[in-house]
């Protein structure tokens, strides 16, 4: 199993990852090597199993009460944030 | 030219549930809050927290789902869409995917010939909003999150509407549906209620569907009907042109009236789904089905059969009646009050009281006319105090200055004349006056009834009984 | 010279031979000295420590203190603390001051433990070497040209340096129990589920467990009694009662059954390791258990099931950092896109890029199906095998790692090799079971872990086992003859 350079940037960009041109033939090397090591799950049969989420089978999802009980900390919160204003998160413009 | 072509549409309906707190979070869902303050750690996505399922959403959705007869999946599974944005915090929404919890329903419409259609629901599921973010700002873009996390329920249809007009009745009847059931606030402006809509054209008579685009960000039942009529014709006009529609997402744009393509959602169109780790599949018991299966209240299908069976109403002024459960309650308290004639009733319900609702733009908890005071003015038209035209003078006048029906009636002297010699009296006066139209209408000129009736009428300010006026002119004018 | 073990420092402290403080300062000071040598923390937090520390004092004076109450610890950084700098070993997080803190962070200290400081991990606890981590590199107390393992790496050389009796950490692949092996420490990754993890920074969330590293099986006992139990934030939390652990240490081993697992004495596993697991085998026969040879087929299907599912989850639970509410955001950003590229590129580190890149790849249109879908069903048949063996017996027995610990360096060029220091541990995760390394000999002067793994909830089983190995032995007591100065003797 080998990748691509163009198939690394495509993942690289769905990732939304920079990659300078000197990273791209090591992820190229590296992702390849990886996927060699995975393709031996090709050799399973795996006819008729269950694919597994979770590692605890029979558990469900619990459900809370519909109340609030979250206060507003959007000061303690936002004290992370590398750019506000007025309250909002600031991003550069998006181009629809 | 469009005679040729048949639209194909099919709705994916967003309706917010009206949940107090989000669907994974302990956040308000309170519309209009200052930005970001109901945004917490689970909506903002910080680092090692984790979604808990909100109870109420589950129990919605399967309200919906049994009110569209669809099967309510005994386990359904929440899914990770992943992609970056910047009002979805996580990089992902989590919302169900191939394991929704509403499967299979229908719905059915009325037509403007009056006959039904059913409209496939291919399922419904549970899922999460993203914040709001705004372009106003020079080079900058500012995102809101209160919105993140709040539980939408997808409504997603079959590609069975063959029009605009189509589309919008399956549309109103959802947002009927949903509001009934309480799930849902239905408000469009506030984004409670919203939809895309996937259109494509075809050759009448063809098997295959055309390529779709599908419509976004169409937040008013005008705009689905403009939306979609563009993008028809913007369609049959690339196909007779002898171009191909690509399948892409667009968005309309009111202020323009048009439809643009929105290439920056397309690219990369790899959402990566996969069960979310975070959460377990979600299994419903019998009994909890059972349970919200009691607890529907009557839907508006079932209203509305009622009012045509017990009321004797046409299915059009049934429709109408129901649209709201608000609207149904209220004619079905002026029924109580007048049982004589629902029709009339009716009538006056989805006629000058609606007209006045909407002039005001109220709702009818805001009315400014009660069930009982409208029931007292319908009731003296029954009883012939007033006749129905005289009764819109009555009903302007309880709108605007806040009266009961009574006391306009009694205040402005517009308690009906029946007294037969009074009104014999007044034609009397008026034959002797018109002398030339009397004997014209004797020697056959029919349609001058109405010129005496009009006369007498003028005369009495209107207030003489129409049905006794007619009779006697009738007797008096005869040959 | 006394041992400073968990259960020791609490007695002392209990019977007054040192207050809290006096104990705090010790560490302290330790955690100072070796700092220069080891790495092992990425944060000290002295004034909150000695806060703490003057707190706990009060309660043991008062006599509401409980076993832990006083004793100073150490939680790996990817534990949210509030207040405090969470970095979870990235330049992604190095400003992130966490505004709330993990449902284990809460516990211990409502159990009046004293955090001293955050430990160094692998970077987002992706690695086997604690090399990947953006404060650099922590080093073996046994040998400081040597990694601890990973990820975590610091949490393993301060118990392993005695900085503290005890050290919280998590366990996705082996990041638990390789480290700990590595280092000569026992350390505990409970059954998915047990402690929450809420607060635990995410890598990958079906496999992350928390858990926690100390110098004995009972004092592993004793902490892990304050973590465990269900907390209604995390889904995937268990509601079950929580087992008096300390009690069960006391279980008889007579006709425990204890299976050698096959596949992990095969190739690729070194003479060196070999030798103190078979010998600690032997201790536990002696102690009453009975042994057979166990075989999971599957089991060595772990590691390539692991490098699909691992980087999956990872590339998604890693979307949150995007350089919008929090964490590292590049200098002027041209547009959205490269506001994300290159706050992300220059956030994470290499091995983090390419799992992301890793996980995206198998989740993509096309592929999810060949690969992630895939290895969730050979997951499954992992998880069957595992199954199966505990119809036969009670505990499955193995080496932690295929060597002891390496050369700084001396894997960083090929992570495949890397990866394969994970081959005995992954199986485990896989199936969300709970398993154990604790120190059983030396090779060339480096430690040797001895892995039980048990069906879910046998934690009780585990430890008692362990236990009862650690009372025949002094392999757990033994500390890195530079770091080895007694920890209470120095308060």
């Amino acid at each position: 199993m080998s990748l691509s350079s163009k198939q690394i940037e495509g993942i690289a960009h769905l990732a939304r990852l920079e990659l300078d041109a000197a990273e791209i033939p090591r992820y190229v090397d590296s992702l390849s090597s990886i996927l060699g090591l995975v393709s031996e799950l090709e050799r399973v049969n795996t006819d008729g199993i269950a694919p597994m989420a979770h590692p605890l089978e029979g558990q469900v999802q619990r459900l809370r009460a519909d109340a609030v009980s979250s206060p507003n900390l959007r000061q303690l919160l936002q004290a992370n944030a590398p750019q506000v204003d007025a309250g909002l998160y600031v991003v550069p413009k998006v181009i629809e | 030219m469009s005679g040729e072509w048949e639209t194909v549409i099919g709705l994916e309906i967003h309706a917010q549930l009206a949940t107090k707190s989000k669907i994974f979070s302990g956040s308000a869902t309170a519309y209009g809050a200052e930005p970001n303050t109901q945004a917490d750690l689970v909506d903002l996505g910080y680092p090692g927290v984790l979604p808990v399922l909100n109870a109420e959403v589950v129990r919605m959705a399967a309200k919906f789902g049994l009110a569209v007869g669809a099967t309510i999946n005994r386990r359904s599974v929440f899914a990770r869409k992943n992609y970056f944005y910047p009002d979805l915090p996580k990089g992902y929404q989590i919302s169900q995917y191939e394991l929704p919890i509403v499967a299979g329903g229908h719905l059915d419409i009325l037509l403007e010939d009056g006959s039904t259609k059913r409209i496939g629901i291919t399922r419904a599921h549970l899922e999460e909003d993203a914040g709001k973010s705004q372009h106003e700002g020079v080079g900058v873009s500012t995102i809101d999150l209160n919105r993140a996390g709040t539980p939408l329920v997808e409504i997603v249809s079959e590609p069975d509407m063959r029009s605009a007009k189509e589309a919008v009745a399956y549309m109103k009847k959802i947002h009927t549906l949903v509001r009934y059931l309480g799930i849902c606030d239905g408000n469009m402006q506030e984004g409670s209620f919203r939809c895309d809509a996937n259109v494509s054209v075809r050759r009448r008579g063809a098997e295959k569907f055309g390529t779709r685009a599908e419509l976004k960000n169409l937040n008013s039942f005008r705009y689905v009907e403009k939306a979609i009529n563009l993008e028809v014709a913007r369609q049959i006009d690339i196909l007779e042109g002898g171009g191909t529609v690509v399948q892409e997402t667009r968005l309309y744009d009111a202020d323009k009236d048009e439809t643009r393509s929105m290439r920056s959602k397309e690219e990369a169109n790899d959402y990566r789904y996969f069960p979310d780790p975070d959460l377990l599949p979600v299994i419903i018991e019998d009994s909890f089905v059972e349970a919200v299966r009691a607890s529907l209240p009557e839907l508006p299908d079932d209203k509305a059969l009622r009012f045509q069976q017990q009321h004797g109403l046409s299915p059009y002024d049934a429709g109408v009646l129901t649209a709201s459960a608000e609207m149904a309650a209220f004619y079905e308290s002026v029924v109580a009050l007048v049982p004589s004639d629902p029709k009339l009733v009716a009538n006056t319900v989805m006629g000058d009281f609606s007209a006045s609702l909407n002039k005001d733009n109220l709702d009818i908890a805001n009315s400014r006319v009660s069930a009982a005071q409208l029931g007292v003015l319908v009731s003296r038209i029954v009883d012939n105090t007033i006749s129905g035209k005289i009764a819109k003078e009555v009903f302007e006048a309880m709108w605007a200055e806040g009266l009961e029906a009574d006391a306009v009636i009694e205040s402005r002297g517009l308690r009906q004349i029946t007294d037969a010699g009074a009104i014999g009296a007044v034609i009397d006066a008026i034959m002797a006056a018109n002398p030339k139209q009397l004997a014209d209408y004797r020697s056959g000129k029919d349609k001058l009834f109405g010129f005496f009736v009009g006369q007498a009428m003028k005369a009495t300010d209107g207030k003489a009984n129409p049905a006794l006026l007619n009779d006697l002119l009738k007797a008096k004018l005869a040959p | 010279m006394t041992v400073p073990t968990l259960a020791a420092l609490s007695a002392g402290l209990k019977t007054r031979q040192y207050s809290s403080v006096e104990l705090t300062l010790a560490a302290l000071a330790r955690v100072e000295r070796s700092q220069p040598q080891l790495n092992a923390l990425v944060t000290v937090t002295a004034e909150s420590a000695l806060a703490a520390a003057a707190a706990a004092d009060q309660r043991i004076a008062a006599g509401t203190a409980g076993p832990l109450t006083g004793v100073p610890m150490i939680h790996k950084d990817i534990f949210c603390t509030a207040g405090v700098l969470t970095t979870c070993g990235s330049r992604m997080l190095s400003n992130f001051v966490s505004p709330y803190d993990a449902h284990i962070v809460t516990l211990l200290a409502d159990a009046g433990m004293v955090m001293v400081g955050k430990a160094n991990m692998d970077e987002f606890a992706m690695g086997s070497s604690n090399e990947t981590s953006y404060f650099g590199p922590v080093s073996n107390p046994w040998d400081t040209t040597r990694v601890p393992g990973g990820s975590s790496g610091g949490s393993a050389a301060a118990v392993a340096a005695r900085l503290a009796p005890l050290a919280t950490a998590s366990d996705t692949g082996g990041s638990i129990r390789q480290p700990a092996a590595l280092c000569g420490v026992t350390g505990i990754k409970p059954t998915y589920g047990r402690v929450s993890r809420y607060g635990m920074i995410a890598f990958a969330s079906s496999l992350d467990q928390a858990g926690v590293i100390t110098v004995s099986a009972e004092d592993a006992a004793m902490t892990l009694q304050a973590m465990a139990g269900f907390d209604r934030r995390d889904s995937t939390s268990i509601d079950a009662p929580v087992p008096d652990y300390v009690a069960e240490l006391q279980q008889p081993l007579a006709g425990l059954r204890i299976g050698i697992l096959k596949e992990f004495f095969g190739e690729g596993l070194s003479a060196a390791i070999e030798g103190p697991v078979r010998e600690a085998l032997a201790t536990w026969q002696r102690l009453g258990a009975t042994v057979r040879e166990v075989s999971l087929p599957s089991l060595p299907l772990s590691v390539p099931t692991y490098y699909v599912v691992a980087p999956a989850e990872a590339s998604s639970n890693l979307a949150r950092f995007d350089g919008v509410r929090f964490g590292h955001r590049c200098d002027k950003p041209r547009d959205l896109v490269d506001l994300y590229k290159r706050s992300r590129a220059e956030g994470f580190g290499a091995e983090v890029k390419r799992r992301i890149m890793t996980g995206t790849y198998v989740l993509s249109a096309g592929y999810y199906d060949a690969y992630y879908l895939k290895a969730q069903r050979v997951r499954s048949l992992i998880s069957d095998d595992f199954r199966r063996a505990f119809t036969e017996v009670d505990l499955l027995l193995g080496p932690t790692t295929p060597t002891t610990a390496f050369g700084l360096g001396d894997k960083t060029s090929d992570p495949i090799t890397m990866y394969l220091n994970d081959i005995y541990t992954i199986g485990a995760n896989m199936a969300g079971l709970p398993a154990m390394s604790l120190p059983c000999g030396f090779a060339d002067g480096l430690p040797v872990g001895v892995q039980l793994i048990g069906p879910h909830f046998a934690e009780g089983r585990l430890l008692a086992a362990a236990h009862a190995y650690q009372r025949e032995t002094d392999w757990h007591l033994r500390a890195p003859p530079a770091f080895g100065a007694d920890f209470a003797g120095e308060a």
